[in-house]
């Protein structure tokens, strides 16, 4: 195809989404000059174009809209009929344009039937015209007048009969003048909309997806090797390639970053074609509706963007067709006549919540309920609460509208809208009160490009499974409880009473291996509304990796969602939950669904996020835990290979010889058999942590509840309802290596490291604090320089400082500025957060005392930099 | 096909056959370092291998063709194919030289050709001694996806 047809295709299609949404808001506010001076902007541009390319159907088309349009402009009343044929020629428009791009010419056939109406309108418009010459301007407000609103007839009549100064009439203009006058507003208002367009051009510029996508693919190529030389260098006591590396690190993450922001799109793209559907929605039903929007500028990644777009559209077609009622019943029930849509959009914590209200009859319980017993999903004598009854909206095929509808009620229902959801590790949640509405509140990951992931193996194969859907590990006993066991010749594992489904990977990809089951690990995964457990012979640790879509050759295989490149350079295989589930085949009874519901709703009502956990036995039956993002590796070594020397054990572990640490004193390092050990690797240097047994992986909020003055340990917290202590990682790495830290004796002091986080973004705040909570910090949060220095006033310390550069008031020089003037913050150490970070700000940076300088999206290498810190116990001073 | 325009082949050896691929097809040769296996893929499918941080499929040209397995270890050359947006690296035994064929040199598929062959071969060029078989990239990629075993 012709670029210069394509590129029309592209804009013109894009013009017409806005054309859409603006008539829709002109026909509600018809004396809005801004939003008719846009659309008649628009449309005069559409036929511009048209002529140019020599398309006659379209520009005629185009021209008998913008006469009709330029009416308006005039002072013509706006009426509703009119809206509707401007609207239907702009549908006509977009079939034009549809067959352009199929057979690069304009269809066959004319439209003549628009045209002629868009005249008569224009000409009826003239002629009202002529007849009110001298007169007022005769407004008509083509709706019901609000609660509180005066017709304009009102209002004039209040001018007139109000006493005001006395004016002289103004001075006759002749023919000429007026003409004139005529002329300069026109010019004037040309002048406006080609400095308005100049604008706009000069501040975006067009660019392929792909040139986009090769871009990122770069960048992570980029990150991968920076991250492989920053290994090298950490290894070399002193390096002169430190500092220039320190530089070339953070313009790696700032690019990252950067290319990261080009990807992002405001939501509001995804509810353009909304108001139009609603309107015409509610012409159709007969319904008045208003459609409001909050946080469109909400940005996140197209590829989530064009997920959550159908779904969303058939959510607020289903809340204007059955939720939102008619005008009398609404009357009768007291409300406004008008129904009111609210969607609304915001960050959270690295999700983002996007809710679908309406005010209209919401879900009527009972009539779920019958339905769900009648499809045999529940008995009915079941117990269940509303909220649980509610849910089964999501069940597959289930629609209890009463009257199917064209507009909705075909079959495809809520549980598609939730599967699409589910797919990309999202959640869907809705509240409603009979007769006051309902609210839908989905939440969904900002970007589908970097996602943790658990890396397991199967037949020696690696594979990588998104973390969203992984809900928890269980090691395979043979003679434990957690034992695969078999029903005909399904296995399936014993869990919490419960019979989990199991498969086994390496099998179900018919790869060679044997099926050796004892001292496997069964991931229990969550797809949908069924769990099931995923046998592989290793788990290695979580890694955020970049996903790369299937080879168009390859998507057909429903186990694999994609792939990516690993740290070391390799390719592995992701696995997709949703096919894994689909290999078991069957449903799942209703007693399932019910706890699923339950499972949902309480993980809905946390607030603070889960973190992964490695329980493990040590000494004595308390269970014990530390962060599993801390742990490098878990390891089974045989404990013939452990070797003294100078008092301490050692084995060879990857070509060097790590220190092996007993947790406490309780744990004797066995003599035989497998030794299983949490590893940690640092900067080259490795440690082995000597513990009696690994119990299981789970995911729970990590709050200590009581603290400890046992070295090693931070204090107790309940992980999956059972008092476990939880591991101080940082107590034991000196124990292997003394300079691990260089950190001072701190046994007297066993305590979280308290760190005053201070961003202005909550966006920042949310996504960081969880990261730096996992690190085992104390984290507290301020979201200004001035909210820092009061909470440092109050506080008794803070053992280091994170701090965002740009702020609004006291920025992050100020911060640091204020604090060395503190005898007793003095010595805190401060760490910089910066998104653009130049030789002069470093310098300055240096200056006022701020220990590094961080890329605000690199959260290893803030992790890295709070390592490299040297921690004074600002107490001890 | 025109006659007086030459055109030139990237030559492949494949199980000791000699192949002929346009060479505006051809995007790069390289070795193959890594290559991670894809399970239930159709068996033509060697594996995802990591070239410069784009993930390239790669596609056994003796399966492709019903050949004998390599022998392990040995031939790990590829060539590089953009398609579609996407890259493909077709495995092969050994790489040759470039040559230029005059359009008229190349026959026609002869009738007696296995079929397997005739469907992603376009012609035959007749050299000194030896035939070479021309390639038609766009049909070696026509894999049949749908052979994944159910």
């Amino acid at each position: 195809m012709d670029d210069l047809l394509r590129e029309f295709l592209t804009e013109t299609s894009e013009s017409l989404d806005v054309v859409d949404v603006e008539l829709v808001r002109f026909e509600r506010e018809p004396n809005n000059a801004e939003i008719l001076a846009n659309v008649f902007r628009l449309v005069h541009t559409i036929k511009g174009t048209c002529g140019f390319l020599g398309l006659p159907r379209l520009e005629a088309l185009a021209h008998a809209a913008e006469t009709l349009m330029g009416r308006f402009r005039d002072g013509l009343p706006v009426t509703s009929e009119a809206v509707t044929v401007v609207l239907a020629s702009i549908d006509r428009i977009k079939e034009i344009l549809a067959s352009l791009e199929s057979d690069e010419a304009e269809p066959e056939g004319g439209d003549e039937d628009l045209v002629k109406e868009l005249e008569r309108l224009s000409a009826a418009a003239a002629a009202e015209q002529n007849q009110t010459v001298g007169t007022l301007v005769h407004q008509v407000l083509e709706r019901p007048l609000r609660p509180g609103e005066v017709s304009l007839d009102e209002l004039e009549r209040a001018f007139r009969e109000t006493p005001g100064p006395e004016m002289s009439p103004p001075p006759p203009l002749d023919a000429e003048g007026e003409r004139r006058s005529e002329a300069d507003r026109r010019a004037a208002i040309r002048r406006e909309e080609e400095q308005r367009e100049a604008a706009a051009k000069a501040q975006t510029l067009r660019v392929q997806v792909e040139t986009l996508e090769r871009l990122m693919t770069m960048v992570s190529e980029l990150v991968l090797t920076r991250n492989q030389l920053l290994e090298i260098v950490r290894r070399s006591q002193e390096s002169e390639f430190k500092a220039p590396l320190q530089r070339l690190s953070n313009v790696t993450a700032e690019l990252q970053e950067g290319v990261i922001k080009t990807r992002m799109q405001p939501i509001g793209n995804a509810w353009s074609k909304l108001p139009r559907i609603v309107r015409d929605l509610a012409n159709e039903l007969g319904k008045e509706i208003e459609i409001e929007m909050h946080g469109a500028e909400t940005e996140l990644d197209r590829q989530v963007l064009e997920v959550i777009k159908d779904p969303l559209t058939h959510m607020v077609r289903n809340s204007a067709d059955h939720g939102i009622e008619m005008p009398e019943e609404r009357r009768a029930a007291g409300k406004p006549e008008k129904g009111t849509l609210r969607l609304s959009a915001r960050h959270e914590g690295g999700h983002i919540i996007i809710a679908i209200a309406d005010d209209g009859r919401g879900l009527n319980t009972e009539r779920i309920r019958a339905k769900a017993v009648r499809m045999g999903l529940i008995s009915a004598n079941d117990k269940l609460t509303d909220a649980q009854i509610q849910k089964f909206i999501f069940a597959p095929g289930f629609s209890t509208a009463a009257t199917v509808t064209s507009v909705s009620g075909r079959g495809v229902g809520m549980d598609v809208v939730k599967t699409n959801i589910d797919q990309i590790g999202g959640s869907v949640d809705l509240k409603s009160v009979l007769g006051r509405g309902t609210t839908f509140t989905i939440k969904i990951p900002l970007t589908l490009a970097i996602v943790p992931a658990l890396i397991v193996e199967a037949a020696k194969e690696r594979f990588a499974i998104p973390q969203v859907s992984v809900l928890e590990l269980v090691r395979v006993r043979a003679n434990s409880e957690h034992r695969i066991e078999h029903v005909k010749d399904a296995p399936v594992l014993r869990l919490r009473n419960k019979l989990l489904p199991l498969v086994h990977l390496g099998s179900l990809l018919r790869l060679s291996g044997g099926e050796a089951e004892d001292g496997a690990f069964i991931v229990v995964m969550q797809t949908g509304n069924r769990t099931l457990g995923v046998v592989v012979d290793g788990v290695f640790h979580t890694e955020e990796i970049v996903v790369k879509p299937m080879a168009s050759k390859l998507r057909d295989i429903a186990t694999f969602s994609g792939n990516t490149i690993l740290g070391d350079g390799s390719v592995i295989l992701i696995l997709d939950p949703n096919g894994l589930a689909g290999s078991l085949g069957g449903r799942l009874d209703s007693s399932e669904i019910a706890e699923q519901e339950q499972k949902g709703k309480a993980r809905v009502e946390e607030t603070d996020r889960p973190i992964s956990l490695l329980v493990f036995r040590a000494g004595n039956d308390e269970p014990k835990a530390v962060p599993l993002s801390l742990i490098t590796r878990l390891e089974e070594i045989d404990a013939r290979d452990i070797q003294q020397s100078s008092g301490r054990s050692l084995v060879q572990y990857r070509g060097t010889l790590m220190p092996l640490v007993p947790v406490n004193d309780g744990v004797r390092i066995r003599t035989e058999g497998m030794q299983p050990l949490l590893v940690f690797i640092d900067g080259g240097r490795s440690m082995g942590i000597v513990v009696d047994e690994i119990v299981d992986i789970v995911e729970d909020r990590l709050n200590i509840e009581v603290g400890s003055a046992t070295p090693g340990i931070l204090g107790s917290a309940i992980v999956r309802g059972q008092a476990t202590e939880i591991i101080d990682v940082a107590h034991f790495l000196p124990l292997a290596h003394e300079d691990w830290f260089q950190r001072k004796e701190m046994n007297a002091e066993a305590r979280r490291r308290r760190l005053l986080f201070v961003d202005d973004s909550a966006f920042f705040r949310n996504m960081l604090t969880p990261v730096l909570k996992a690190a085992g910090y104390d984290v507290t949060t301020a979201a200004n320089g001035g909210e820092a220095l009061a909470l440092v006033e109050k506080a008794d310390g803070f053992d280091v400082i994170v701090s965002d550069i740009e702020m609004p008031d006291v920025d992050g020089f100020e911060l640091a500025e204020a604090l060395r003037k503190d005898p007793r913050m003095g010595q805190v150490p401060i760490i910089a957060l910066t998104s653009h970070s130049s030789p002069a700000m470093l310098e300055r940076g240096r200056r006022v005392g701020f220990r590094a300088f961080v890329a605000k999206f690199d959260r290893q290498g803030l992790i890295a930099a709070l390592k490299d810190t040297p921690f004074e116990i600002s107490k001890a001073a | 096909m025109q006659t007086n325009s030459e055109i030139e082949f990237v030559t492949v050896l494949i199980a000791g056959q000699l192949f002929g691929l346009p060479i505006a097809r051809v995007h790069d040769v390289f070795m193959i370092d890594r290559l991670t296996r894809v399970p239930l893929a159709p068996p033509e499918i060697a594996g995802i291998l990591n070239l410069r941080g784009r993930v390239v499929t790669t596609i056994d040209m003796r399966r492709r063709l019903d050949l004998p397995a390599r022998e392990e270890g040995r031939g790990n050359m590829a060539v590089g194919i953009e398609h579609r947006g996407e890259s493909y690296g077709l495995l092969i035994d050994s790489v040759g030289e470039v040559l230029k064929i005059p359009a008229a040199n190349r026959d026609p598929n002869p009738v007696n050709l296995d079929p397997r062959w005739a469907r992603v071969a376009d012609g035959v060029v007749q050299l000194d001694g030896r035939l070479m078989v021309v390639l038609d990239v766009e049909r070696v990629l026509e894999l049949k996806t749908l052979e994944l075993a159910a």
